[in-house]
Order: structure tokens, then sequence, then C-alpha cells
């Protein structure tokens, strides 16, 4: 059994905040779930199924009851920042096993206003609270080993941001609309090294939403029909201690995965939408997927590769997390909501990728450097 | 001197227990799985390569290399170096690296076992040997 062209995402929504104060967090995942039934062409009747993450106030039961939705297949698969590319591949596969027909996502949150709640503890709990692992220096220990082992450089890094910015100065709520260049990101702040400010990306409050559907009922709704043709999902840890290696991501697991549901390669991707809670979470996440070989991320990324209209691979047209919009502190929802645009032919016209019919949306969530699931979906245009 | 770090207590439980014990006579032991013979950190009772239950506490000798670091500079209590190190035995595990410069930590450096104490079991930490 396969899910390939079994979903189709019919509505997406991106909250245009950045910054909510004046709103709570279960509204604004009232917001995002509005904006995207509408998008769908929908009414809140129709929603058959509900998907959340830890992000949701309460969980599932709070949260459709406030929301007001009568549901008959739910799923709070919690895996951080790429919760929401699994909700994607998991609804397919409810869609396709008729558990539903109409199926929500939601995320929102407000960690620029205040602190999020902290994650319960895992078994490791007394044997690693006390070092003070953050996403900072969890994802810093990548990079310098990164670094060490393939000579990956600072300047490479920086590209991806300098292509993020690129980007963003098109996309009106972005939160960091300014071009940037490779010196401004060597001079910023070195936070947890060898990550510098810059290679770090934004803390916004906000949110995003869609809408996965039937073939037949998105066929019979009015937007660009996107379909899902390939999905994956895999975790790693450091497993005991047993051969540590920081390098690479579950993404190696994943993106396989995908491409081989898809029945297509990377090379055929023209769009992807790669999560960028730092510079090297983007550079080893490609390598990972298999855009370039392991360890040649950094020269894979330099000199504009990743700018639409310039490179080759155009990545995170709507300027990623690095400079528009990280949610919640969790960036898979934004990824899939950039590729839908793409695939419409909805992103900005100076980003838009010319006839872009196939692409991906990846990411990790948890700690790169500690703990962390991943998934990969591949989104196709019909 | 600034004062000491304050370190949270280690609430253990009945599976790690005698690591705690063995940690307030200064001995750091991780686990062996005597029926696939591979050893693990931190230690769970039944191994998490072959799922055997024939693991057993041993001795390791606190000698470890750096396998990678960061150095956090953007910290209320002030920078401080998280790591992995892999300790002579084979498991990484990890851990910060404390008392001594921490502008000068290399991949691949040799470094010890240093204990720092809490309100209850003190925990393992490494320096610059």
């Amino acid at each position: 059994m396969t899910i390939k062209g079994k979903a189709y995402i019919a509505g997406i929504y991106e909250h245009p905040t950045r910054h909510a104060p004046d709103k709570s967090t279960a509204q604004l995942h009232a917001e995002v779930a509005k904006g995207a039934i509408e998008d769908a062409g929908l009414t809140k009747a129709d929603i058959d199924g509900y998907f959340c993450a830890g992000d949701a106030p309460g969980g599932l039961w709070p949260m459709v009851d406030y929301l007001g939705l009568k549901v008959r297949h739910v799923d709070s698969t919690e895996t951080g920042g790429c919760s929401y590319l699994i909700h994607l591949g998991h609804a397919a596969e409810a869609i396709a096993a008729g558990k539903c027909s109409i199926a929500l996502v939601t995320l929102a949150g407000k960690p620029r206003t205040g602190p999020m709640p902290a994650r319960a503890a895992g078994a490791e709990a007394d044997f690693e609270a006390a070092y003070g692992a953050t996403t900072h220096n969890a994802y810093g220990m990548c990079a310098m080993r990164h670094m060490h082992d393939y000579g990956t450089t600072s300047e490479q890094l920086a590209w991806i941001k300098v292509a993020a910015s690129h980007h963003a100065q098109y996309n009106p709520h972005a939160m960091l609309k300014e071009v940037v260049t490779v010196e401004d990101v060597l001079n910023s702040p070195m936070i947890s090294d060898p990550l510098h400010r810059m290679d770090c990306c934004v803390v916004t409050d906000g949110g995003g939403a869609m809408i996965v559907t039937t073939p037949e009922i998105a066929k019979s709704l009015k937007k660009p029909l996107v379909r899902l043709i390939g999905h994956g999902e895999a975790m790693k840890g450091p497993r005991g201690g047993k051969d540590l290696d920081l390098t690479y991501s579950a993404g190696v697991w994943s993106g396989p995965r995908a491409f081989e549901e898809a029945g297509i390669t990377p090379k055929d991707i023209k769009y992807a939408s790669i999560y960028d809670s730092f510079t090297i979470t983007v550079l080893m996440q490609l390598e990972d997927l298999g855009f370039c070989k392991k360890g040649e991320g950094g020269k894979f990324v330099a000199d504009g590769n990743l700018i639409s209209g310039v490179g080759k691979l155009p990545f995170n047209t709507d300027g990623g997390g690095l400079c528009s919009n990280h949610p919640v502190n969790r960036g898979g929802m934004t990824k899939i909501l950039e590729a839908v645009r793409q695939l419409r032919g909805e992103a900005h016209p100076k980003v838009q990728v010319p006839n872009c019919d196939l692409a991906i949306a990846h990411g990790t969530g948890g700690l790169l450097g500690v703990r962390h699931a991943a998934s990969t979906c591949i989104l196709e245009r019909v | 001197m600034a004062e000491a770090k304050k370190y949270p207590t280690p609430v253990t439980n009945p599976e790690t227990a005698p690591f705690w014990e063995a940690a307030k006579a200064g001995k750091f032991l991780i686990k062996h799985c005597t029926a696939c013979g591979e050893r693990h950190y931190f230690p769970r009772s039944i191994c998490p390569f072959c799922f055997s239950d024939k693991t057993e506490w041993e001795e390791a000798s606190g000698e470890a290399t750096v396998y990678t670091y960061s150095l956090m500079r953007k910290s209320p209590t002030g920078p401080y170096a998280i790591a992995y190190v892999t300790l002579k035995e084979g498991p990484s595990l990890q851990t910060n690296i404390v008392d001594c410069d921490l502008e000068k930590i290399k991949i691949g450096q040799k470094v010890k076992l240093v204990w720092k104490p809490t309100d209850g079991a003190p925990l393992p930490f490494f320096t610059a040997a």
C-alpha cells in the first residue's frame, strides 16, 4: 500500500502576524484553521479529521472542543518542528484508509511574547539535563563536527542565510526583510561556536494550517491541485553512545523513503522547502536528502546556489525560518505552505520557480545534536 | 572566584540508583551487555542493541576524547562548553568541559572525569587531561 497521490492539500494559510501579545494561543489556532478552511472553499462542518501537536493548548480534546469540530479521526503525533510534515503523511494514510476525508492540521503559538512551556523529560534527564543543551549549542556541536570532518566553513554556512534574505525582501510579512551579505553573517555576534547570530532563525509568534483531502474532493474545489506523492519519517539519537556521528540527521532515512514512494530523485525537484532552524540544519539536510554528497554541502550552498532565479536549487522562497517566520519555534508547517504556494504558482513573482511541478518539504524536530525526528514530503502539482 | 554553579540534583530511579550510589563513592559506572558485548551510556537495564537483560555495571576509567563541543556564549551564568566525549571504553556521552581554558578546547583532545556536587549524588563532567 502506498499513499502516493491519495491525498491533496486543498487549503493553506499562514498567519501574517509575527508578534501577537494581544491574542491567545488557542485563538491563533482558530484563526489559522479558519484561514485554511476558507482558502480551500470549505466550511468548518466539512472537517472530519483533526491533527495537532504539542503546541496546541491542552492537546486534542480541548482543541477539538474549542474549535467546535466534529471529527471521526484524530492524531496528535508530537515530533517537534517536523510534527506537521508527519501529520501530512499520516493524514494521507488516514484518507487512503477511509478514516477521514477532510483533515485539518493546525500549528500556532507565541514564543516571541513569552517563554514556551518545558517539554516532559525522557529517561535521559538525570544524565543530560545539567549540561545545558539548548537549540543553539546542540546545533553548534553538529556544525563544529561537520567543519572538522569535511572542512565546511562559516562562509559557506553564511550563504544559506544570504539566500534566505534575498527571498525575504519580497515577503511583506517577513520579520527580517533586509538583504544581507556573507560578511554581515560573519560579523554578527558569536552565539554558540561556530554559529553566529545570523546563522540562527527568528523567534516569532504566529501559526499556519492546511487542509488535506481526497482526490475527488480536491478536484471539486477551485484551487490548483497539489498532491502528496511520497512521505518518509525517521528518528535518530545517540543510542547508548555507540558510533556517535552528529554530521548526519534522520533525513538520511526519511528522504530515501519519500523519494522511493514518489518514484523520483532529488534531481527532479524544482523547489525545496528545507527546515532552517539554523544554517547548519539546511546544509546537513541537503546532504542527507541526496541533493549533494555527504560533506559537499558547503560547496553546494555557496555562491547563491539556493537563490531563486540564480542557483540550481531554489529554497525557502518565503524567506524561511532564517528571515520570515518560525512560529512556535517549529518550522515544519511553513515549509509545506511555501511548497504549496510554489506548486500553485502563488509565490511572489520575484521568487516563483517557473513551471514548478515537483517540490520537497523536509524538516527535523527536536535537537539535531541530541535526539530528533525527521520527515520528508514530496509534493506534485497535478 | 565566582560562586560555584548550582547543578540539579539527580532524581534517580530504581533502574539507575546503582549508578548514583557509585557516583557518591567516586566511581563512574557504565553498562556492559554480556550477551552481545556492547557497552552503553546512559545506563539501561535492557541492552539497547541486542535487547538482552544480561547487562552488568562496569567501572569506567574516566578517560575520554572530545568528539565535538560548542561554547555557548549567551548564558545568564556565563559561557559554558557543552560537548560529547568518547570514553576509552567506547560509548560517547553528553557533558560539559569544565575547569580549564574553554577557548582552547579542540576536537580529539584528551579529557578526564571530574565530579561536581549537587544536593544529592554528584554529576560527571570532564576537564582537560
